[in-house]
């Protein structure tokens, strides 16, 4: 893999092959400054949530707005990127943020975790696991974490501001006296270097434990709520739990029915009317490339 | 306007201050990590790589205050010229550039609300030399800890203790930088 | 075998196309042109104006033709548009006391210094189907009764202002927040609000003003003063030393008159909400007054009620229809990891059930 972060292209950068309607990765010059400033916050505070002026995508809120402004905003021609939604490279929203990225900064792409330099992801983290250098963005719904316990933004910005995160503990404890269980399955709320009470995005938690010190950057964007947050690599990164119910990853105990592997997050595809089932990799890549190395 | 103001911006604004930014936000995701920048050339005695994080982060609606070191007539017009950001008190700035003896005291700057701890201000501290030996930075972004030539860490395990208020500080030396953000703990060797 | 979903790709190239046609319709009508739309839809140009943010209707119109009428859909390829754009500078404030009135009445006045203007409204007509314009006979013209000097049409409230009988509005040199550079804070001041009032969706502005009068945070009002017409808008060139014009844009004003008590801080007199929006959108800029007012509860002295249109949260993050379509509609979007992963919980938690009460029936 390149190092994305070697800066070699100096003074007389190639000429662009993005299109030449727009500006370099379609953003404007000020605003990737106030993103670039945002995002520089978010890492210099891990898990805090900077408010930014998110701007009107040509695609909707809802769809990858906030992750595309960061992708924008952190891109260089050298970059090849991937871009998954489920975890797959051929959804449909993966696949028009792809092309959009290719039009406006006339990036490489790629299907293959391992030579992409940025992910933008939505729902999932790639199996394969992420190395130094490599920039993970998120596209992120609702940032907050106490967002369901308080609608109000004035009392969820005081009770990060207090630390004050014992509305959650409760919320997670009364699940366990009543289910036996945390009825969370995603978006699990983690708590980032024991300061900030962070949304990992709706990942299901099956991923979390892949944030903790991981060599990878993660930048999380969310366009409609105006916030961006992020984790340097190698951050502390713990999903809240219990002593007496320690958190637990959550997967279907099958294998994939195509690559045959037992320890990936599987999707349940209904194959027919009679409602039987087959369980394979939500990771496209990492799947395929199974099948590949199996046939070699 | 002296004619040397208008040179030294970047030819291609768009591609370097992508590339450029891609050095800085690895340098704040590594603390302690020295990166190079290039692509923009301030007057003396502004180091270019302050002078590049100026045209990468700097505009109208950033307040950029200078130390009496790099408040000069060019830095001025050369700031003003390709960033337009508007120059104020230190105290008061969103970036402050200076040199790293000018700007010990880092709680004098802008150290953020306990709700917006982000509204705090970037220290750009010029130093003789940067090489990764010396005292021992810990933290998010570094895999058990990394060696850098601080030349003081009594501001910076102040600045720490008042995590996550405090300012964050990019130290440059000719066209490198490395950044000590207030979430890195510092012990001396 | 399962084959995952492939060829995401020409099928979003396939929809794209099939839209392109359904646009079109039979195309033995003529297609439309973006003049016709700018000239005979002036109402549709001027909500995708408002809610939009952009002054341009021949840009509006062209939305509305791409958006197959869908207003929304056409504000969102505006407010897209709108960002790309390069920013100058601020204009001036606009003057609406110089506002050639195109429309001006007041309902707390029988008659007011200027005129009430009655205007090109529907208010008054029969709403009956015009079958005349099913035929593509030419309408009679009516006399254009814009007045063109800009002479001064002082507010109707400033009557009320001079008496002293209306809460003052301190003037501030305060430069205000502009909500499409800075993200939305709350408590958000009440620039910030009106700007979002201004450019929020009309039906979201209109439910909200019309729950006021129904007794949720009810603040019976009066329309003082709604104008619609022509201002000019000037910049300052530093550079030069004086403004220079723009260009004219059109825009509706309604100022309301709200009965007020009287509070701790406050004497018993009447308070006011204004509302100021681009275009000819009459409905909404009565709303948004109403709206308005209600959002200024706590610098009244006034108590919380609870209603929806006091809780400066509820509407300002809510009013914007852009925002809202969004992420309503993104549920559409495959969610089928997160689903999944709360089958497993539902699974694993009857599981747990199921073997507990066995062990309590054993
Ligand atoms: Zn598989």
């Amino acid at each position: 893999m390149t190092d994305p972060s070697d800066t070699s292209l100096g003074d007389t950068p190639p000429e662009g092959t993005h299109d030449q309607d727009y500006n370099f990765a379609y953003l404007d010059e000020q605003t990737k400054r106030m993103i670039r400033r945002a995002l520089l916050k978010g890492l210099a505070i891990p898990g805090y949530q900077v408010p930014f002026a998110s701007r009107e995508m040509p695609m909707p809120y809802g769809w990858g707005t906030g992750g595309v402004q960061v992708t924008s905003a952190c891109l260089v021609p050298d970059d090849c990127i991937k871009v998954i939604d489920q975890g797959a490279d051929d959804t449909t929203n993966a696949v028009s943020i792809r092309k959009f990225f290719e039009r406006t900064a006339g990036v490489r792409t790629t299907e293959k975790t391992g030579e992409a330099s940025l992910i933008q992801t939505r729902h999932r983290i790639p199996e394969t696991p992420l190395e130094e250098g490599q920039i993970l963005v998120y596209q992120v719904p609702i940032p907050e974490p106490l967002r369901f316990l308080e609608p109000r933004e004035t009392e969820t910005r005081k009770m990060h501001a207090l630390e004050e995160y014992g509305l959650m503990h409760v919320k997670l404890y009364e699940d366990i006296s009543s289910h036996g269980h945390i009825s969370t399955a995603y978006a699990y709320p983690v708590s980032v270097e024991e300061r900030y009470v962070m949304d990992p995005s709706p990942i299901p938690k099956f991923d979390n434990p892949k944030m903790h010190q991981c060599p990878a950057v993660q930048l999380f964007g969310a366009g409609r709520e105006q916030r961006i947050y992020a984790l340097p690599p190698y951050t502390d990164v713990v999903s809240l739990d219990f002593e007496d119910h320690p958190f637990t990853r959550l997967r279907n105990d099958g294998v994939c029915g195509l690559c045959g592997a037992d320890d990936t997050y599987l999707d349940e595809v209904i194959m027919d009317d009679e409602g039987t089932r087959m369980f394979v990799c939500s990771d496209t890549d990492y799947c395929a490339t199974r099948i590949e190395e199996a046939a070699e | 306007m002296a004619e040397n103001s208008l040179a030294g911006g970047f030819a291609a604004p768009a591609v370097n201050s992508a590339v450029a930014f891609r050095g800085i936000m690895m340098a704040m995701a590594e603390p302690g990590r020295i990166m190079p920048v290039s692509g923009g050339i301030p007057p003396r005695p502004m180091d270019s790589a302050a002078g590049v994080l100026a045209l990468t982060l700097c505009d109208p609606t950033t307040p950029v205050g200078l130390m009496p070191s790099m408040d000069q007539p060019a830095i001025r017009e050369w700031l003003t010229f390709h960033t337009g950001a508007p120059i104020i008190a230190p105290g008061e700035a969103e970036f402050v550039f200076g040199r790293f003896d000018e700007m010990a005291d880092f709680t004098v700057f802008r150290q953020g609300t306990s709700e917006y701890p982000d509204r705090s201000a970037t220290l750009v501290a010029a130093v003789a030399s940067l090489e990764n030996s010396g005292a021992v930075l810990r933290g998010p972004g570094i895999k058990e800890s990394r060696a850098l030539n601080l030349p003081d860490v009594t501001p910076f395990q102040a600045n720490a203790a008042l995590y996550p208020l405090g300012v964050d500080v990019v130290m440059v030396a000719g066209g490198d930088l490395v950044a000590i953000p207030r979430s890195t703990r510092v012990e001396v060797e | 075998m399962y084959v995952a979903v492939k060829g995401g790709e020409k099928a979003i190239d396939n929809a794209h196309r099939w839209l392109g046609e359904m646009r079109r319709g039979d195309r033995r009508v003529p297609q439309l042109e973006t003049a016709q739309i700018s000239e005979q839809m002036t109402l549709a140009v001027s909500r995708v104006m408002a809610e939009g943010s952009l002054y341009d209707a021949e840009l509006a119109a062209l939305a509305i033709k791409q958006a197959r009428g869908d207003l929304i859909e056409a504000i969102f390829l505006i407010r897209a548009y709108r960002t790309t754009l390069p920013r100058f500078g601020y204009t001036s404030p606009i003057e609406t006391a110089r506002m050639r009135c195109r429309r001006r009445v007041s309902a707390t006045f029988k008659d007011v210094p200027g005129g009430q203007i009655l205007g090109p409204t529907f208010d008054y007509t029969h709403r009956l189907l015009d079958f005349k314009l099913l035929a593509e006979s030419e309408d009679e013209q009516a006399e254009e009764a814009i007045p063109q000097d800009s002479a001064d049409v002082p507010h109707v409230l400033g009557l009320l202002d001079r008496d002293g009988l209306i809460q003052k509005e301190h003037r501030t040199d305060e430069e205000p927040v502009d909500i499409t550079r800075e993200p939305l804070e709350m408590p958000a001041s009440r620039a910030a609000r009106l700007q979002v009032l201004a450019r929020g969706d009309e039906g979201f502005i209109l439910g909200l003003g019309y729950s006021t009068q129904r007794g949720y945070a009810r603040n019976h009002a009066f329309v003082g003063e709604l104008r619609i017409g022509l201002v000019d808008v000037e910049m300052e060139i530093p550079e030069l030393g004086f403004a220079i014009s723009l260009g004219v844009i059109e825009v509706t004003e309604c100022e309301t008159v709200n009965q007020f008590i009287g509070s701790k801080t406050e004497p018993p007199q009447f308070t006011r909400g204004y509302g100021l929006v681009l275009g000819q959108q009459e409905r909404k800029s009565i709303a948004v007054a109403l709206v308005d007012r209600a959002l200024r509860w706590k610098e009244l002295g006034e108590d919380f009620l609870g209603a929806a249109a006091q809780d400066e949260e509820f509407v300002l993050y809510h009013a914007d229809n852009i925002q809202a379509t969004g992420f309503v509609e993104h549920i559409k979007l495959p969610h089928y990891v997160d689903f999944q992963s709360e089958l497993e919980l539902v699974r694993m938690i009857r599981k747990d059930a199921e073997a507990a009460r066995e062990k309590a029936d054993d």
